[in-house]
């Protein structure tokens, strides 16, 4: 077990580049110390803003440090949805497959849920319409706040490191 | 080896043991350790447990920290002799469910029923097995009926520690010098539970009375003999008695290869290290669960929720009137990962059970969790019960998920567990992307199903039931760095496999007509779900012959994540009075799949009473020779934006068969070519396909932009929801109860819903006459516990009231905010009455 993976082997890994019997390696192995700080460090090499990476949030969204000590979650398009303990989706764009004939765009005919019974919610960033998560719920439910990370204690109790901060902004 | 084996019929050793403990007996010791009663000892070790925040008060591995080799080879040894048993003991059964599907396992435990080490198998049962042997020390078995060497005890009751009838244990006390050491317990699928209708997992029953026979935890034999009292018995309570003999002559040979084993590890290190390795091995797991979690997660509270249908509304069969109408599964499902690493699960706002089998009890919830937790985050720890003590459950009393009701039906539980614990993955794969272990992401399971039973005289003119254990191989989910495994696994089994086709057909009368993967069953996704596959069956020789399916319909139970989409859900295809029989005389075409329902190709290949209608579950209807019946085995959800999926992978996937030539366009924008009608790469669809790379592009690029027109803000899509629910519109009378159902049950959530909303405080939703019936009679009828008579560490499951505050935090709120938190740096574990330690 590698205590630490080289760098270019995490770049492989959030670059899509590493093959079936390295991932393999990867899931047999115990697990790399310092993975968290490296595919933070990658990832923050691979936007094109500068607002430091606090945590990868889900796939294309991220909690970054804003200036004003606001922690604010932000797609890698740039786009900034909100606080981070709130939940995103309210900042969302937002498509509802509730009918036959939208479901038969993803699905063939009787094996997709009924409408009357489920719908899926499709989220889309506001900034490059990516589509960010689909929930498959009754009508009428709340939306889901999947995540609230507690990135205090992660940080000083299980990484032991200052949460990063932003510069402060220049006058 | 052992230096006394026993011998022939006699068991001198055993024998010895018997008188050893007959003589502690007139002592007044129990078979505790030093002389205390099992209960005594089980009430100190979950005292010493709760007092020092480690397994029996054991703060530090002194055997692992001075003798670090010995105690992994001890470990290993074990560990080795419970899978060797399980190796060994499976020839002897006769059912593909053991020989071919694996559908067993075995355990080691403590006196006090806490798994040391097991088998691999159907490890769900590890834990189910452990509460059996709870059961019997919290209610006295050591007075009534005794428990000593050479006993045998069986259980399947589900109120006791089991998923369902159908998983019946064997379970076997282990001595040493006059004190218990161990349990060694073995479980393994049946064919037959003696339901109301034939199979092992019937689904027409209301209550508890139509699931079969229930043994609850019942000695059966002393002196390693069985009592011909047990020997008369149950063989009359199932339809497949030799199966069942054998079955159990299965799981005796595992637990005595169990028990020669204790030994002989007692001969070679001792009974004091033993003990020591026993306690030890649980703490370390207990640690080892703990501590992967904080190295690969984050604290903080994950939250989803997951839904799955059983629909009954004139259903035939129907073993009571107020049983026909339509459920609908609720399970939010809230994790806290706490400062320590430990989890906290809740299920707060489940709704009420049902009239239907698919309801839980903790034991099956628990060993559904723990089965998942021990192929997902421990899979280098000890794997034992270490883990269940690291994981604290809420699971309402009332709700589907814990019943606490002897009267509810339970024979398909996992109908309702699956889909259930469907979030619980993507809690896990959320953890794992922030904190870098991508490799370890995964979208989800399948609805394990569909579920081939049924019964009656088979092609050997015999009495026979029939459960095709095929849907011990479903496509799993998508991981987040490739598309799921087609045709895989089931959760729970992680061995499991569909079978050959030639041994099904030895126990079925129900010859293949095909076997095929299907398409569009995997979610789509960056990375696609795994694709399931379909079996189609014909009936052959039989007379009086039933038939059923079972699985999702109306709803899919597992979601995508990170955009990708749900995996398919099911229906049903049957077709009655044919000609095939003709077909075959005249050697004309006759379906052998039904891979696209669409195409219509099976309906144009025969003649018949066709059924096909897109719920996924039906009560047992006559088949007759010749007839059809479609076996349809579930995929995996995907990950990701389809969009996103390199579109050459979506060619293979069509080439493949896993995707449907048109869904190339409308689920990954993706524009395909076909090139050559000749080619044939798989059973689904004839033909060559090439990608129009520039036209995929502008396609991609199109459906960005119509994303940006079609798509809504969700301020202006909560405004309009909100004025739908607050009017009832469109919400059909299912779903409506369904929300009354969990606000009636858990006060936590009406206030959540009503102010997610914004709804008046009074509001309630308008319900039929019928509905509001159904719910009213639920709710009346209480509850009847199985358990009377628990240990403290067990009252948690009785002590939960629908007026009580859950103890663990709930933290749905509606305003789009954490938690009030009382400081800056304070974490979820301050808002619990007593958080765990841990000082490693």
């Amino acid at each position: 077990m590698p205590e630490s993976y080289p760098r270019e082997h995490i770049e492989d890994l959030v670059d899509d580049n590493l093959e079936w019997n390295q991932l393999h390696d990867m899931m047999s192995d115990f697990k790399d110390a310092d993975r968290f700080q490296q595919v933070r460090d990658v990832l923050q090499e691979r936007v094109d803003w500068d607002d430091p990476i606090i945590i990868p949030y889900a796939d294309h969204l991220y909690v970054v440090a804003k200036p004003d000590n606001r922690w604010v979650i932000k797609c890698d398009c740039g786009h900034e949805f909100c606080e981070h303990d709130e939940n995103w989706k309210m900042d969302a764009l937002i498509n509802v497959r509730d009918s036959e004939e939208a479901y038969l765009e993803i699905y063939p005919e009787d094996m997709h849920p009924h409408p009357d019974y489920m719908e899926l919610r499709e989220f889309f960033c506001p900034g490059c319409n990516t589509l960010l998560e689909v929930t498959n719920v009754m009508p009428g439910y709340p939306l889901i706040h999947e995540f609230e990370p507690d990135i205090e204690t992660f940080y000083s109790e299980w990484i032991e490191e200052p949460i990063p901060t932003a510069e402060p902004e220049s006058a | 080896m052992s230096t006394e084996p026993d011998e022939g019929e006699s068991f001198p050793r055993m024998r010895r043991e018997k008188e050893r403990v007959h003589e502690q007996q007139q002592e007044g010791d129990g078979i505790g350790w030093d002389g205390q009663t099992l209960r005594e000892q089980f009430e100190a070790l979950e005292e010493k447990t709760e007092e020092t925040g480690h397994y029996a008060g054991f703060e530090k591995l002194d055997l692992k920290q001075s003798n670090p080799i010995e105690y992994e080879q001890m470990f290993a040894q074990l560990r080795g002799d419970l899978v060797n048993a399980r190796e060994t003991s499976k020839e002897v059964a006769a059912t593909p469910i053991v020989e071919q599907e694996g559908e067993l396992c075995y355990g080691l435990f403590t006196p006090e029923g806490d798994s040391i080490a097991v088998s691999t198998g159907i490890i769900v049962h590890i834990h189910t097995m452990s509460e059996a042997i709870k059961y019997m020390i919290n209610h006295d078995y050591e007075e009534s009926p005794g428990i000593e060497p050479g006993d045998i005890f069986v259980n399947n009751d589900t109120h006791v520690g089991d998923v369902h009838a159908c998983d019946i244990m064997t379970l076997i006390p282990i001595f040493h010098e006059g004190e218990l050491v161990a349990w060694a317990g073995g479980v393994n699928h049946v064919i037959d539970t003696g339901a109301i209708g034939p199979g092992s997992m019937n689904v027409s029953q209301a209550s508890r009375f139509g699931d079969g026979a229930y043994y609850t935890a019942r000695k059966v034999g002393e002196d390693l003999k069985l009592f011909n009292s047990w020997k008369k018995d149950y063989p009359d309570k199932t339809r497949t008695p030799d199966f069942l003999k054998l079955d159990e002559r299965t799981r005796m040979t595992g637990c005595l290869m169990i028990r020669d084993a204790v030994k002989n590890i007692i001969d070679e290190y001792g009974v004091e290290q033993f003990k020591q390795l026993s306690r030890e091995a649980i703490e370390d797991g207990r640690r080892g669960f703990r501590n992967r979690i904080k190295k690969t997660m984050l604290p903080g509270t994950y939250r989803g929720a997951s839904f799955v249908d059983a629909l009954y509304e004139g259903q035939d069969n129907l073993t009571r009137a107020y049983a026909n109408e339509n459920h609908l599964m609720h399970a939010p499902s809230e994790l806290h990962v706490r400062e320590d690493g430990s989890f906290q699960v809740s299920f707060e706002g489940a709704n009420k059970w049902g009239w239907h089998p698919y309801n839980c009890t903790p034991a099956a919830i628990q060993g559904g969790i723990w089965v998942m937790l021990t192929q997902t985050v421990i899979p280098n720890s000890n794997v034992n019960d270490g883990a269940y003590y690291s994981c604290d459950f809420h699971l309402p009393v009332g709700s589907w998920a814990n019943t606490q009701n002897t009267e509810t039906a339970h024979a398909y539980a996992w109908h309702f567990l699956v889909s259930a614990w469907a979030p619980l993955w993507q809690h896990l794969s959320r953890g794992y992307y922030s904190r870098g272990f991508w490799e370890e992401i995964n979208a989800g399971n399948a609805n394990t199903s569909n579920w081939l039973q049924g019964g009656g005289i088979d092609q050997f003119d015999k009495l026979h039931a029939v459960n095709s254990f095929e849907s011990a191989c479903e496509g799993v989910g998508a991981r987040y760095v490739e598309d799921g495994e087609p045709h895989a696994a089931a959760i729970w089994n992680p061995e499991g496999d569909m079978g050959d086709a030639e041994v099904w057909e030895m126990t079925e009368p129900l010859p293949f007509l095909g076997r095929a993967v299907k398409p569009n069953t995997g979610g789509a996704g960056r990375r696609a779900g795994g694709a399931g596959f379909e079996s189609m069956r014909t009936v052959k020789d039989v007379s009086r012959w039933l038939l059923y399916e079972m699985g999702n319909g109306y709803m899919t139970s597992d979601g995508g994540l990170f955009g990708g989409y749900p995996a398919a859900s099911g229906y049903i295809l049957n077709a009655q009075n044919t000609d095939l029989e003709e077909r075959f005389e005249n050697q004309d075409d006759y379906p052998q799949h039904d891979l696209d329902p669409e195409s219509g190709d099976f309906e144009s290949k025969i003649d018949g009473e066709i059924t096909r209608r897109p719920e996924g579950i039906s009560t047992p209807k006559e088949f007759d020779d010749y007839d059809m019946y479609l076996n349809y085995l579930r995929g995996g959800s995907g990950l990701g934006d389809p969009l996103e999926r390199d579109p050459e992978d979506v060619v293979a996937d069509i080439h493949d068969g896993y995707v449907l030539p048109r869904h190339a366009k409308d689920a990954y924008a993706v524009v395909v070519e076909k090139v050559d009608d000749e080619a044939k790469h798989n059973s689904a669809v004839q033909g060559e396909w090439e990608l129009d790379k520039e036209a995929t592009e502008e396609l991609r690029e199109e459906r960005m932009q119509e994303r940006a027109e079609t798509a809504k803000p969700v301020t202006e899509w909560y405004e309009e929801q909100r004025d739908r629910i607050r009017n009832e519109e469109d919400l059909i009378d299912d779903v409506k109860k369904t929300y009354e159902s969990s606000m009636r049950m858990s006060k936590q959530f009406a206030e959540f819903y009503h102010e997610f909303w914004e709804l008046p405080e009074d509001f309630e939703f308008t319900l039929s006459e019928k509905a509001e019936k159904s719910l009213e009679n639920r709710f009346k009828t209480g509850l009847k516990q199985k358990w009377d008579n628990p240990t403290k560490g067990h009252e948690t499951w009785l002590g939960i009231g629908r007026d009580d505050e859950p103890e663990v935090p709930y933290t749905w709120t509606a305003d789009r905010t954490i938690q009030d938190l009382p400081s800056p740096d304070a974490s979820f574990s301050d808002t619990t009455a007593e958080p765990a330690t841990d000082d490693d």
